[in-house]
């Protein structure tokens, strides 16, 4: 019989951890799934994290693993570890909503390659996370679901559109998460709660069954409380899917090895010009240049680049993303799935689409509906689309010239830290500029991380660090940010999550 | 109010104007599986039932490329004489319609994978006219819509839809013509000789049944009408879906007659959709296309580029069979027939029966008699197609052998037949069970002979004295001893032999 305390206490365990305790019977997974459901009880209703738990399912499957275990079976390097998964990614024995109304209810008939592998690595899915409607969101406030309460302070967002995966993981709900990267949308998510999360390289990971945003910009990725966690998840989920015309058919990165050998000795480390200057918060600044001077010290050689296209990074993704929407979305129209609005009887199929959609999409997936609408339009299709597209070219080539110099690229993730629920929410322009940083490399299509650096002098929240790889060289974010990951818990003492306050 | 147009008759149109015509056809090709899905393709299966994610538009699907449906289109193009894209992207067409489950069509916009091409057609009087290709490109079929309660099977009325999405998602091609010029007064029977020739090429590429009665094949009508001796077209109609040959040739006709009708009084022709109408052959008034719908055209990002390779697309074009057309002039000749027989033979289906007939060691004009004679009649008034009748080729090939070989003479072949196509079997097996067999027993003939000789002395006489013309009552009195089952020629000089008289 495991002590009480030891069960409890795993839900501060890595991934890892919890992995290799379950492996070597010290703990068992239904010990570990009940501590974390146990958890989501006691604090769910201050986090708000999740927007359906499958407290059975998770039991379930947690037994099987224990079950494998007793038969003698060998146990792959993440069963039993619970996992919040982003309300995006359908799944067989649960809603998927996409934090909107026009799909509450709807449980889709087929499960996400994604989701595939996660059952097939015996990870335990405890349920789904909240999210901005349709991904569309730096706060999750534009969830349908209400919104989601940063750990560090409940009255902040948790970044978005997956805040329900970084708060889930920050409230120590679970381990391991699984987030969507539109235009920053894991990474922001973790530099505002103290968290870590990675966008692969576009066609890295399978969007078969990840309900589509930006078709051309969507990656889902890792999200955990370590870099080495991410790395064990990223290995899990990653690899080319047929079913997936744009995953890359070659082999996944070594993450996990690059994770355990963690090291920026002789790397060549670029710091773009375009990513400082106005709306970047003082302590943000500080905490980004005080990890500089680190990486030097742990002997990297920091090269300054100039990207000058960077500028128009944010002003490109706002045609593109909302154009792909545009079509994407286009098929919620209450005929075959989800919210049906009016029909009685007598109104027309056209009538019954106008009404679901105006009571079923939220104010900014409709504002990004009518622009993209617009941005395709003939006679605007050049000016807008096609000049966004251009711009998408300039940034690629940007990318390539400053990776000709430099092995990876750092910056803030987002420029500001967690700002307080409601403050952006009537400012689309406001909300936007979170994803500064961020958006170049969906535009590109390479792979970023966000791990945290220390907490923002004047307001004690997390402040990111982003980390840029060039296409298919995934593993170097993960051997950086394992060295700096080290070097920041040796000099604090301690994982900055630490520092948050108990809930 | 309703403006009555007064037709003009076909020769004052033409003695007035100029047609010219551009023809869009839609082939279903006949892959085993469907565009961008693996989902069967095969007709007649119970509604819905031949559907996925995919091809449901379901969120989270992906479509992925069917490279048999991009190979059918490069052979379509090649003998199409067109040139192949080097690399070619899919596009969205967005529009709404409740058969079409994303809400958007998966086609190709300005990258065809096949473009400028030509097909030379034959008239029936053996005139050679060239029809010049735009393009060809792929993209898919949307579901089908049954619309309940109305009165003619149209949306208006109706009291409700059935959706059948098993159509959803089957690869088409849309092969577009360039403005057809030149034609006159010949304009109908162009169109009708394009279509049917295009059918046929179809056919010989293997890629499609192209089976207008089905839906296989599809064809919109473009005309407009300019005076005689103008260089500028004039505003054209759409008459959709015209599906048969014959449909072709009446809605052009038509719509040369109305269009003339409507300029002579001096009005203008309304840029619109027209329906065809198979009892009357007239057109009316469908959607009118004056704001031209804004499709919205973009890049399909779920998909990637198709490159096809320039060794594949020579692989592909030494593969081609011969043409058509060429190869009915070559097989004209062969056979050794006049334009018409072969045009009746064509009209007839007869063409590849005859072929295959001949392959299975027939001679042409034998194989050629019966599939044009006795087969086509009993076709005819089963009110079936040759290819339809239960009798292949190689059987109809061994009731020749057998007649060729003298074991059956005419009339008892044409038994043979009788009874292969009442299904008693093979020839051989209705030979045997019919005891139809020519009797060639030389004794049981000279004892028929001997028997009739006896009873008919008075006969027997008049031929010893010389009058050789009486035989023929002795040969009819064995004939019918032998039930016809004997070699009437044979039963003669056996005769003569025995009343010692030289034939």
């Amino acid at each position: 019989m495991t002590a009480k305390n030891t069960i409890e206490s795993c839900i501060k365990l890595t991934a890892a951890e919890v992995a290799e305790k379950i492996a070597s019977g010290e703990l068992t997974a239904v010990e570990v799934t009940e501590a974390h459901l146990a958890r989501i009880e006691a604090v769910e209703e201050k986090v708000h994290a999740f927007l359906h738990v499958d407290r059975e399912g998770a039991l379930a499957q947690a037994r099987a693993v224990d079950e494998k275990r007793a038969r003698g079976e060998k146990l792959g390097p993440l069963a039993g570890v619970p996992l919040a998964l982003k309300d995006i990614f359908t799944t067989r024995d649960m809603p998927t909503t996409v934090g909107s109304k026009i799909l509450e209810g709807w449980l889709p008939p087929y499960d996400a390659t994604l989701v595939t592998k996660l059952r097939a690595a015996d990870v335990v899915i405890l349920g789904k996370t909240n999210m901005d409607e349709f991904a569309m969101g730096s706060s999750t406030e534009n969830s349908a679901y209400g919104p989601t309460g940063n750990p560090w302070d409940l009255t902040r967002i948790p970044g978005g559109s997956g805040g329900g995966s970084s708060a889930a993981l920050a409230s120590y709900e679970a381990p391991l998460a699984i987030g969507t990267d539109t235009g920053g949308s894991i990474r922001q998510p973790a530099a505002v709660t103290g968290t870590v999360g990675v966008k692969p390289t576009y066609g890295g990971v399978s969007r078969y069954g990840m309900v589509a945003f930006s078709s051309s910009l969507d990656q889902g990725g890792p999200c955990a409380r370590t870099v080495l966690d991410a790395a064990l998840l990223h290995e899990a989920i990653a690899g080319h899917d047929p079913m997936d015309s744009t995953s890359i058919d070659a082999p996944v990165p070594p993450v996990v090895e690059a994770a355990r050998n963690g090291s920026v000795r002789g790397m060549r480390v670029g710091v773009v010009k375009q990513f400082r200057g106005e709306g970047y918060q003082a302590g943000v600044v500080q905490r980004f240049d005080e990890s500089v001077e680190l990486l030097k010290e742990l002997g990297a050689e920091i090269v300054e680049l100039d990207c000058p296209s960077f500028d128009l990074a944010l002003s490109a993704y706002y045609l593109i993303a909302p154009s792909e929407c545009s079509s994407n979305l286009a098929r919620f129209d209450g005929l075959r799935y989800g919210l049906r609005v009016g029909d009685d009887g007598t109104k027309s199929a056209e009538d019954v689409t106008a009404l679901t959609r105006e009571a079923g999409f939220g104010d900014e997936v409709k504002r990004r509906i009518m622009l993209g609408t617009y941005a395709l339009s003939s006679g605007y299709y050049d000016a807008y689309y096609g000049s966004a597209q251009k711009v998408r070219t300039l940034i690629t080539r940007d990318f390539e010239k400053a990776f000709e110099q430099v092995d990876v690229i750092v910056s803030p993730t987002t420029p500001t830290t967690a700002f307080p629920i409601g403050e952006r929410a009537d400012d689309p322009m406001a909300m936007y500029l979170a994803d500064l940083c961020t958006i170049p490399t969906n535009l590109a299509g390479n792979a970023a991380m966000s791990l945290p650096c220390g907490l923002a002098p004047e307001d004690g929240l997390p402040v990111g660090l982003q980390i840029i790889a060039p296409a298919m060289k995934d593993d170097r974010l993960y051997k950086v940010g394992a060295a700096v990951e080290a070097a920041f818990v040796a000099r604090w003492g301690h994982p900055l999550l630490e520092e948050a306050p108990s809930l | 109010m309703t403006v009555i147009t007064e037709l003009v008759s076909y020769e004052d149109a033409l003695a007035a104007y100029d047609p010219v015509m551009g023809l869009e056809v839609h082939v279903e090709l006949g892959t085993r599986t469907k565009m961008f899905c693996g989902c069967s393709t095969e007709l007649g299966a119970e509604p819905n039932s031949q559907t996925c994610p995919t091809c449901l538009g379901m969120p989270g699907s992906l479509p992925v490329v069917n490279a048999v449906g991009v190979e059918s289109a490069i052979k379509i193009g090649l003998a199409l004489h067109c040139e192949i894209a080097e690399w070619c992207r899919f596009a969205r067409k967005n529009y709404f319609y409740p058969d079409m489950p994303k809400n958007f069509q998966t086609s190709q916009y300005d990258e065809p994978i096949a473009f400028n091409g030509y097909l030379d057609v034959q008239l029936e009087d053996g005139e050679v006219f060239r029809v010049e290709i735009e393009r060809a490109h792929m993209e898919e079929d949307t579901g089908k819509s049954t619309h309940v309660g109305g009165a003619t099977g149209r949306i208006h009325g109706a009291s409700h839809s059935l959706l059948d999405y098993n159509r959803a998602g089957i690869p088409l091609i849309e092969i577009v013509t360039k403005p057809i010029t030149g034609a006159g007064e010949r304009a109908p029977e162009v169109a009708k000789a394009y279509v049917a020739e295009l059918r046929e090429l179809i056919k010989a590429l293997g890629v499609s049944e192209a089976r207008m009665e089905m839906g296989q094949m599809r064809c919109d009508v473009n005309l407009s009408l300019r005076p005689h001796g103008t260089e500028k077209f004039g505003t054209r109609s759409e008459t959709k879906n015209v599906n048969s040959l014959r449909s072709v040739e009446r809605a052009v006709r038509y719509e040369i007659g109305r269009h003339a009708g409507v300029l002579n009084a001096g009005g203008t022709i309304i840029q619109e959709t027209r329906h065809f109408h198979e009892d009357d052959g007239s057109t009316t008034s469908g959607r009118v296309k004056e704001e031209a719908e804004d499709y919205r055209y973009f890049p399909e990002p779920d998909l990637v580029p198709v490159a096809p390779s320039r060794e594949w697309v020579e692989e592909l074009r030494r593969g081609l069979p011969e043409l058509p057309r060429v190869r009915r002039n070559r097989l004209r000749e062969e056979w050794g027939v006049s334009e018409h027989d072969m045009q009746s033979i064509l009209n007839a289906g007869a063409v590849d029966l005859i072929v295959a007939t001949t392959e299975a060691g027939a001679p042409a004009d034998q194989a050629r008699k019966w599939w044009m004679g006795e087969l086509a009649r009993n076709a005819n008034e089963s009110g079936t197609s040759l290819d339809a009748l239960p009798i292949t080729p190689a059987q109809v090939a061994r009731v020749t052998e057998l007649v060729a070989s003298g074991d059956l003479n005419d009339k008892l072949a044409r038994q043979v037949i009788e009874g292969v196509l009442a299904g008693e079997g093979d020839p051989d097996t209705v030979v045997e069970k019919r005891g139809l067999k020519v009797v060639s027993d030389e004794g049981a003939l000279g004892a028929a002979v001997d028997e009739a000789i006896a009873a008919n002395a008075a006969v027997a006489d008049k031929i010893r004295g010389g009058k050789i013309a009486a035989a023929g009552a002795l040969v009819g009195a064995v004939m019918k001893a032998t039930r016809g089952q004997a070699d009437a020629a044979r039963v003669r000089e056996l005769i003569l032999e025995k009343l010692g008289v030289e034939g």
